[in-house]
């Protein structure tokens, strides 16, 4: 049930318990034990909405930064993981294999607030050994949907056999 | 001028979908659950295969029955899902969707006067194929208390020494009801002792929600009377790409080859290497589907039930079919004073047979956003016509 739970409100959290009781053949008060309990192990971790600031007037910058550190001693990543992803300006940051250790995106009002975050806050951090700062030019998609092209209207006759 | 036109086909009646069609397409921001196609767009992978087959130059005919390695997999899909073991060579024939085998099966199996027993409410297309090839359409009433399955009763009673045919619309549109293994076996029976044969229109077949669908063909003895027929558009929300398939006994296909080849030549041939990614590659797009269509299925039920316009639950295709008794409106008064009053547009019953009075079909290929904005209407519109009000 857990798994139908998640499925169904990975690209729509505004379902209520009501309505997924329905859709999964389940009661309500099934559904909210469920999802309160997957509140609290960390499995949903949060609600945000998808916006795609680009078709919004104030514009924001988006960065990807490869950063390259220097694990420490007994704590692996995760200290200075955490010491960089404490920055409000960071939305994501990922531990990752190949060239450079941690992915971080993060978001500005204008590439001198990245570039000030960049040079002021990430390089000077001791175990940084070095930063490659790539700017998003284009959002085609986030968390499986599109965010280009115009809202896809239904284009089916309205009555077919 | 004498009359360009011939007796038969301005005898048929036009299709009541037809009629419906022209009323909602005038009205401005209606809101349609009158669709008998899926909401999904082609998988991605099927559409690039499609587009790969374009650039690359395949723009010429096919054989007539198809392409090889497409009747290929067909066969390797039917057994793999169906128990159906088809030879491709000689036993599959690829049509221009399932509506071309409907028409082709009738043309080649049917002499003037034979009966074939049409089960109603169903797809409009069996009763003109049937009439086009000279033959005698005899209908069979489904019934609410059966849950619209075909009952071996029912086809005795309708049974005479000129029935040659009998159709077989299950997973069925508009009712959304199924036959289970055991409902089949009595009808094969039937079928055996009266020396019948079956057209059985599967195109539902990957839509079902309790479990897989049964063939008739696969019962034993059925597979040398049996025409199957399926295709692409509904389980790979594939309409637009016009492709389906029959197979069936040799003989009978090989006529059905040389009609095709007069009439059509050869189904599209990049929907014919895209159907090809389809059945190597879709199983994965066919689950997620058949599992939004049956969240939206219970949420539909559940709904129309709590307002009053009961149903029994369906457990084919994408359809629900409640009741409109309790209104004591025809299912057109229904429908045009639903759409006039709400802008919702749902398909009177009557438009798949007589027997469809008093019924809707409402169709769920739609995403749950707007079921539940028509759901909302359609409850206003219940609360003012209740006649317990």
């Amino acid at each position: 049930m857990k798994e139908k739970i998640l499925k169904a409100i990975d690209k729509n959290s505004k379902l209520t318990a009501k309505e997924l009781a329905m859709m999964l053949g389940s009661t309500e008060e099934e559904i909210e034990k469920n999802i309160k309990e997957m509140e609290e192990n960390h499995v949903i971790c949060g609600y945000p909405t998808l916006i795609n600031w680009d078709c919004f007037e104030n514009e924001r910058v988006t960065a990807i930064i490869e950063v390259k550190v220097t694990p420490q001693r007994g704590q692996g990543f995760d200290k200075i993981a955490e010491r960089i992803y404490r920055f409000e300006e960071v939305t994501t940051c990922y531990l990752v294999s190949g060239n450079y250790d941690l992915a971080v995106i993060i978001e500005g009002r204008s590439m001198r607030e990245i570039a000030n975050f960049v040079a002021e806050k990430l390089s000077p951090l001791e175990a940084v050994v070095s930063c490659a700062t790539n700017f998003v030019l284009r959002k085609y998609k986030e968390h499986g949907m599109p965010l280009v092209g115009e809202a896809k209207e239904d284009e089916r006759m309205l009555i077919t056999p | 001028m004498r009359n360009p036109l011939g007796k038969k086909i301005t005898d048929i009646q036009p299709s009541g979908i037809r009629k419906f069609f022209d009323i909602v397409s005038e009205m401005k921001d209606a809101i349609s659950l009158g669709v008998g196609e899926p909401d999904f767009d082609t998988p991605w992978h099927i559409r690039e295969e499609g587009i790969y087959s374009l650039e690359h130059g395949k723009t010429f005919y096919t054989s007539n029955a198809g392409l090889k390695e497409l009747k290929v997999e067909i066969t390797n899909y039917l057994r793999r899902r169906f128990a159906l073991d088809y030879k491709a060579d000689g036993e599959v024939l690829v049509t221009v969707g399932g509506s071309e085998a409907i028409d082709v099966a009738c043309r080649v199996m049917l002499d003037p006067g034979d009966e074939v027993l049409i089960p109603q409410p169903s797809y409009v297309s069996y009763l003109p194929c049937v009439v086009m090839a000279d033959g005698v359409p005899v209908t069979i009433e489904l019934k609410e208390e059966n849950e619209f399955r075909l009952t071996k009763e029912q086809v005795l009673a309708a049974v005479t020494d000129k029935t040659k045919i009998l159709i077989l619309p299950f997973p069925n549109n508009p009712t959304g009801s199924i036959m289970t293994r055991e409902d089949l076996e009595e009808i094969a029976e039937v079928v055996k002792e009266k020396d019948l044969f079956v057209i059985s229109d599967e195109i539902y077949s990957e839509l079902t929600y309790s479990g897989d669908h049964v063939s008739i063909a696969s019962l034993p003895g059925m597979k040398e009377r049996t025409i199957v027929i399926n295709g692409f558009s509904k389980s790979y929300a594939m309409t637009g790409w016009r492709l389906g398939y029959a197979c069936g006994p040799a003989e009978i296909i090989k006529q059905m080859i040389k009609m095709h080849q007069f009439a059509i030549m050869c189904a599209p041939t990049n929907s014919q290497y895209a159907a090809v990614e389809a059945l190597k590659n879709g199983d994965k797009d066919v689950c997620t589907m058949r599992e939004a269509y049956d969240q939206r299925r219970r949420y539909l039920v559940e709904r129309l039930n709590s307002m009053g316009l009961t149903c029994f639950e369906p457990l084919g295709a994408f359809y629900v079919f409640p009741s409109i008794k309790c209104t004591g409106m025809t299912s057109d008064e229904f429908a045009t004073s639903l759409l006039k009053e709400q802008k919702v547009a749902v398909v009177p019953g009557t438009a798949f047979g007589d027997c469809g009075e008093g019924f809707l079909r409402i169709s769920y290929a739609y995403s749950i956003e707007n079921l539940k904005k028509a759901l909302d209407r359609i409850e206003v519109f219940m609360s003012e016509h209740s006649k317990n009000n």
